[in-house]
C-alpha cells in the first residue's frame, strides 16, 4: 500500500465583508495559532469590497508566511469589468500563487502554476485533465459534487492536489445583482456596503418561517454550515489532499484544531461534531451534497 | 457598408416545435437529446438521434440551421453519454454543438474538429479573457452571453473579442451566473449542472393550507398564493423569501425577459444572434414568439421601427422586463 502524504488543512477566502482591521486581527491570530497549512486571501464576491483589505494585505501575507503558511490569492468568482481583469493581471504579475475562480483568470495565467477554485466547474476527470494540462496544480472541487464523483476525480489525479470544503456555509450561486442591497431597498450602485452589517451573512427564511439561505451581497450560500467530519477518513483514503475551512465569525482556530485532530486520527469525527456545536450556535449542519442528496440534508453517521 | 444580419435562434423542445419554429421564420433552431446531456432535461421533451436527423433534414431543406445543446457537466466516471451526444450530433449533420464543460469541449475539439462549436451560456463567460480562452483552446466560433450583462457591456465584449455573440431576447430570466447555480440541487438533490433539470416537476408540490396554496420545491416552501390566484412555478430564484422581517422576491420577480423593444440597441451593439428561450414551451408558443420576432427583425432590416410587441401576456407571470440589459436592474 502506498502511503498518502498527510492531509492538508486550508483556510478558504473570507467570503463575507469584514472591516480591514477585523480582517487583519483575524488573520494575525490564524497565523499565530491555527493549525492550517495554507490560507487563501482575496475578494471572491464583490469588487466594491476590495479596497477595504488592501492597506492590510501585505502585512497579513508576511505574517502568514513567517508562520510557515502558504498564501494563495483568490480572485473574483464573476468577472465582468475591465478593472476586474486588471486586478487579476496585477496579482499574477506580482508573482502570487492565484486561485482562479473565473475562467478569465486561466486566460491571464497562460499556463503558469495555479489553483483552480470551486467556482470554475471541474466536475469530471477530463475537465480536470484539461486544467492540469494548463497549469493547475490543485483543484478545489465544486461544493455540489457527491463523494462518489470526488473519489473518481481524486483517485485518478496523479500528482494533482484535490481540495474540498469541509467547514462553513456552502456557496450556492453568484450573481451580478446584489441581494443585500435589495433586502435593504437599495440599488447596487448605492449599496454603501450594507453587507458589512452581517459578518456571517443575512439569513433568508421561507415564507413559512424556515431558515433556508444566507445572503452575502451578490452571493447566496446555504443556511447551514457544511460540515464534513465523519466523512474525512474516506475522502482522505479516496485521494483528497486538502480540506478547506471557510471563515466565519466564530473561533476558527478552535475549528481548525478540531479538524486537524480528526485528520490525524486523534479524535473521532462524531466526537468532533459534538465539540463543534458550541462554536456554531443554532446554525444547523448540512452534508447532503456529499451524500448525493439535497444539499440541505444532514446525513448522520450511517 | 452592409448591415449586419441579426440571426433569430429559436427553441425546439420537440420535433413538432422544431417544424413550427422553422415554419414561423427561425434562421436557426436549437435542441437537445432526450437525456441528461442538455440543460432542459424534462419529461416529454427533446430528441432521439433519428428525430434529430429528421429535424436537421427538415430545417436544412428550408435554409434553417440546427444547433445541438450538449451543455451540462458530465458526472465523474460517466462521461460517455456526453461524448456519444457529440458524436451523434455530428452524425446527424448538426450545424454546431453548444457546449459548456471543459472536458466535453476538449473531446469535441479533438474528435470532431470540423464540427462548429458554440459556447453555452452555462459556461458563464461574461468577460473578454474568458471568451478568448475558449476561442484559443477550443476554436469556439460563437459565445452565448450570460443574462447578467448590460447592452453597453455586450457591445464592449463584441468589440474586444471579435467573435460571434448570441444574446437572450425572450423567455425566462435567471439572475444567477448560469451553470454555477446550485440552489435547485440544494433543495431537491437533482443537479441542473449535471442532470439538466432546474426545479424538476417531480419535486414540485402545491399544498393547500388554510385559505392559501403553498408552492413547494422538495420540502421547501417557495411561495404562497391566495386560493384561486395563479400560482407561479416554484423555481428557487423566483421564490419569495423573508429577510429583515419582510417577504419579497429577493432574487428576481416572477417576470419574463422581452427585449423586442430594444432590438435596435442590440443590433447596434454588434451581436450576431438573438436567442429565444423556451424549449420547455408549447408548439403554439413557439409559433407566436418566433413569428413576432421575425416580423420585428424584418421591419428592422427595412430600416423601420419594429411594431409594438403583443407578447407581454406570454412572458412569465404575464409581466416583462429588459433584465440586465436595463440600467438599475442590479
Amino acid at each position: 500500500m502506498s502511503a498518502r502524504p498527510p492531509s492538508r488543512l486550508t483556510l478558504g477566502p473570507l467570503l463575507f465583508h469584514w472591516s480591514g482591521q477585523k480582517r487583519r486581527d483575524f488573520y494575525f491570530r490564524i497565523a499565530d495559532e491555527a493549525p492550517v497549512d495554507a490560507v487563501y486571501l482575496g475578494e471572491v464576491v464583490c469588487s466594491k469590497r476590495e479596497s477595504v483589505f488592501a492597506p492590510f494585505r501585505d502585512e497579513v501575507i508576511e505574517r502568514l508566511r513567517a508562520a510557515g503558511k502558504d498564501v494563495v490569492l483568490s480572485t473574483l468568482a464573476l468577472v465582468t469589468t475591465a478593472r476586474d481583469v486588471e486586478e487579476i493581471r496585477e496579482l499574477v504579475a506580482e508573482g502570487h500563487t492565484v486561485e482562479a475562480n473565473d475562467v478569465a483568470c486561466l486566460q491571464v495565467l497562460a499556463g503558469r502554476p495555479h489553483v483552480v477554485g470551486p467556482y470554475v466547474n471541474v466536475f469530471n476527470e477530463r475537465a480536470r485533465d484539461f486544467v492540469v494540462g494548463h497549469g493547475a496544480t490543485r483543484v478545489v472541487l465544486p461544493v455540489e459534487m457527491p463523494a462518489t464523483s470526488i473519489r473518481t476525480v481524486a483517485d485518478t489525479s496523479t500528482g494533482t492536489e484535490i481540495e474540498v470544503q469541509a467547514f462553513g456555509r456552502l456557496p450556492l450561486s453568484v450573481a451580478m445583482r446584489c441581494y443585500h442591497a435589495r433586502a435593504h431597498n437599495r440599488t447596487k450602485d448605492h449599496c454603501q456596503l450594507v453587507c458589512g452589517l452581517d459578518p456571517d451573512g443575512l439569513t433568508a427564511e421561507t415564507v413559512d418561517g424556515v431558515d433556508v439561505l444566507t445572503i452575502n451581497g451578490t452571493q447566496t450560500l446555504t443556511h447551514g454550515h457544511g460540515v464534513l467530519l465523519t466523512e474525512l477518513a474516506s475522502l482522505q483514503a479516496g485521494g483528497v489532499t486538502h480540506f478547506r475551512l471557510s471563515p466565519h465569525d466564530l473561533d476558527m482556530v478552535r475549528v481548525a484544531s478540531l479538524y486537524r485532530e480528526v485528520l490525524d486520527g486523534r479524535c473521532d469525527g462524531a466526537a468532533a461534531i459534538e465539540a463543534l456545536r458550541p462554536l456554531t450556535g443554532s446554525v444547523p449542519y448540512v452534508n447532503g451534497f456529499l451524500h448525493g442528496r439535497e444539499g440541505l440534508a444532514w446525513v448522520g453517521r450511517p | 457598408m452592409t448591415e449586419r444580419y441579426l440571426e433569430l435562434v429559436c427553441p425546439a423542445g420537440t420535433p413538432a416545435a422544431l417544424r413550427a419554429a422553422v415554419d414561423a421564420g427561425a434562421d436557426t433552431v436549437y435542441c437537445g437529446f432526450r437525456d441528461c446531456t442538455n440543460a432542459r432535461n424534462y419529461p416529454g421533451l427533446n430528441f432521439d438521434p433519428d428525430e434529430l436527423r429528421e429535424g436537421v433534414a427538415y430545417a436544412h431543406a428550408r435554409d434553417c440551421k440546427v444547433l445541438v445543446a450538449i451543455n451540462t457537466f458530465p458526472r465523474a466516471g460517466d462521461q460517455a453519454p456526453w461524448h456519444r451526444a457529440v458524436d451523434q450530433a455530428a452524425a446527424a449533420g448538426a450545424d454546431a454543438v453548444i457546449l459548456a464543460d471543459l472536458g466535453v469541449l476538449d473531446y469535441a475539439t479533438r474528435r470532431h474538429p470540423a464540427l462548429r462549436r458554440h459556447l453555452s451560456v452555462q459556461a458563464s463567460a461574461a468577460n473578454a479573457p474568458s471568451i478568448l480562452f475558449y476561442r484559443d483552446h477550443f476554436d469556439v466560433k460563437r459565445v452565448v452571453l450570460p443574462r447578467v450583462l448590460s447592452v453597453r457591456e455586450v457591445a464592449a465584449l463584441v468589440g474586444e473579442t471579435g467573435i460571434e455573440t448570441e444574446v437572450f431576447a425572450f423567455g425566462s430570466v435567471g439572475p444567477m451566473s448560469e451553470g454555477r447555480c446550485f440552489l435547485s440541487s440544494y433543495l431537491t438533490g437533482l443537479s441542473p449542472t449535471s442532470e439538466g433539470a432546474c426545479a424538476p416537476a417531480s419535486h414540485v408540490a402545491y399544498v393547500e393550507r388554510g385559505g392559501e396554496v403553498l408552492s413547494r420545491l422538495g420540502a421547501t416552501t417557495l411561495n404562497t398564493f391566495a386560493r384561486g390566484e395563479p400560482a407561479a412555478y416554484p423555481t428557487p430564484c423566483k421564490g419569495r423569501y423573508v429577510t429583515l422581517g419582510r417577504a419579497s422576491y429577493l432574487f428576481e420577480e416572477p417576470v419574463g425577459l422581452n427585449a423586442i423593444a430594444i432590438l435596435p440597441e442590440l443590433k447596434a451593439a454588434g451581436v450576431t444572434a438573438l436567442k429565444i428561450e423556451g424549449r420547455q414551451r408549447s408548439r403554439a408558443y413557439v409559433t407566436q414568439i418566433v413569428g413576432a420576432f421575425r416580423q420585428a427583425l424584418d421591419a428592422l432590416a427595412r430600416g423601420e421601427t419594429p411594431p409594438p410587441s403583443a407578447l407581454s401576456g406570454e412572458t412569465e407571470g404575464g409581466r416583462e422586463t429588459f433584465g440586465a440589459y436595463q440600467k438599475g436592474w442590479r
